[in-house]
């Protein structure tokens, strides 16, 4: 019922004129988020090779998991050589998120077919599904061909540039001299500093607490845990906290 | 390639494909319960917190807790940047730097 009346106000966009956007508007709408792509590639190349990680191993990881966070963290837990179990749980729950954003975008390429559909999920990322969302908003029409534009340009950047960090890495010997090794860190400072900015007033304050009460359960669990253990016992336990004392 | 780090990969492409497809294959219409939707969205904040003081954080376990303050002043100076520059890239750097620059002062 509802993906008819979807269908019918797709078909009413294209009447008005409002053409089907194409694969080449949908690379060029991709362009602005790119620089934010090479760049994050880039130092996740170059923590791929602090890590001890070939140029080619940081391409397949870039091909098969495609999410930054992600890839930072399975680095560092490669790092630390937490169980295989460990890494893949933790990067489970680091890309949840993602179920948010496809669940939002799904709903209007419901005309297509399923093999399409998953390959609209498949490269979906943080930035692709604000460029998408952002047309959405804008009232435009999407389409197949305009989603594959988005998603290839973005996919293949990604790979390019990380591969690109992890050839620049490699030339050189000690990467903790050189606090290489410590753009891990400085990047989640950087992810959580963008996360809180954009919030307002008492959400802002109650993240805000949050991270404090963060900060806490860590200091106590690594105590008696391991590293990987600690951080996925606190964030459970904490964003559970945050949901419940949520206004 | 080594195949725990080979396995680790394909592991990880699995649980972050599934996510991703799941809604645009099978819940087209539905939508995740609201108690779902807040706890997800507050996994982002309270991850990157936990990896930041992992990274400072000396490694081992059971023992007292010891931060490495080179590395505690690194992360004061990408604070700073990240909040002033709104920029990861320009973070990234200036925090590598800092690393390099406190590690050799320390």
């Amino acid at each position: 019922m509802e993906q008819q009346k979807e269908q019918a106000v797709e078909l009413k966009k294209q009447a008005r004129g409002e053409a089907v956007p194409t694969f080449g508007e949908g690379v060029r709408d991709c362009v602005p988020t790119l620089l934010g792509y090479v760049g994050i590639g880039l130092a996740a190349g170059v923590v791929g090779s602090s890590v001890q990680l070939s140029v080619a191993e940081v391409g397949l990881m870039s091909a098969l998991v495609y999410a930054g966070a992600a890839q930072f963290i399975i680095c560092a837990m490669l790092l630390a050589s937490s169980p295989a179990a460990a890494i893949v749980l933790t990067t489970f729950v680091v890309n949840l998120r993602h179920l948010l954003m496809s669940a939002a975008v799904a709903p209007h390429f419901t005309r297509y077919s399923l093999s399409k559909n998953f390959g609209f999920g498949a490269l979906l990322t943080d930035e692709t599904f604000g460029v998408a969302v952002g047309r959405i908003h804008r009232g435009l029409a999407v389409s197949d061909r305009w989603m594959n534009g988005v998603n290839l340009t973005a996919y293949l950047s990604w790979i390019a540039s990380c591969m690109a960090g992890a050839w620049l890495g490699n030339w050189i010997a000690d990467p903790a001299r050189w606090g290489l090794d410590f753009a891990l860190t400085a990047m989640f400072a950087a992810l959580l500093v963008l996360q809180l900015a954009e919030l307002k007033g008492g959400r802002r304050r109650h993240q805000l607490l949050l991270v404090a009460c963060m900060v806490v359960l860590m200091a106590v669990f690594s105590m008696f845990l391991q590293g990987y253990l600690a951080v996925l016992l606190s964030t459970v336990i904490a964003a559970t906290i945050g949901a419940v004392t949520e206004r | 390639m080594d195949s725990y780090v080979f396995w680790v990969f394909v592991g990880c492409a699995a649980v972050t494909l599934l996510p991703r497809v799941l809604p645009f294959l099978f819940m087209r219409r539905a939508r995740l319960p609201v108690f779902a939707q807040k706890w997800l969205s507050y996994i982002p904040v309270c991850l990157f917190t936990a990896l930041v003081v992992q990274g400072v954080l000396a490694e081992g376990q059971g023992r007292p807790l010891s931060v490495r303050p080179e590395d505690l002043a690194a992360l004061a100076l990408s604070l700073a940047v990240a909040i002033k520059t709104k920029s990861l890239l320009t973070t990234v750097l200036a925090g590598i730097a800092g690393a390099a620059l406190f590690r050799w002062l320390f």
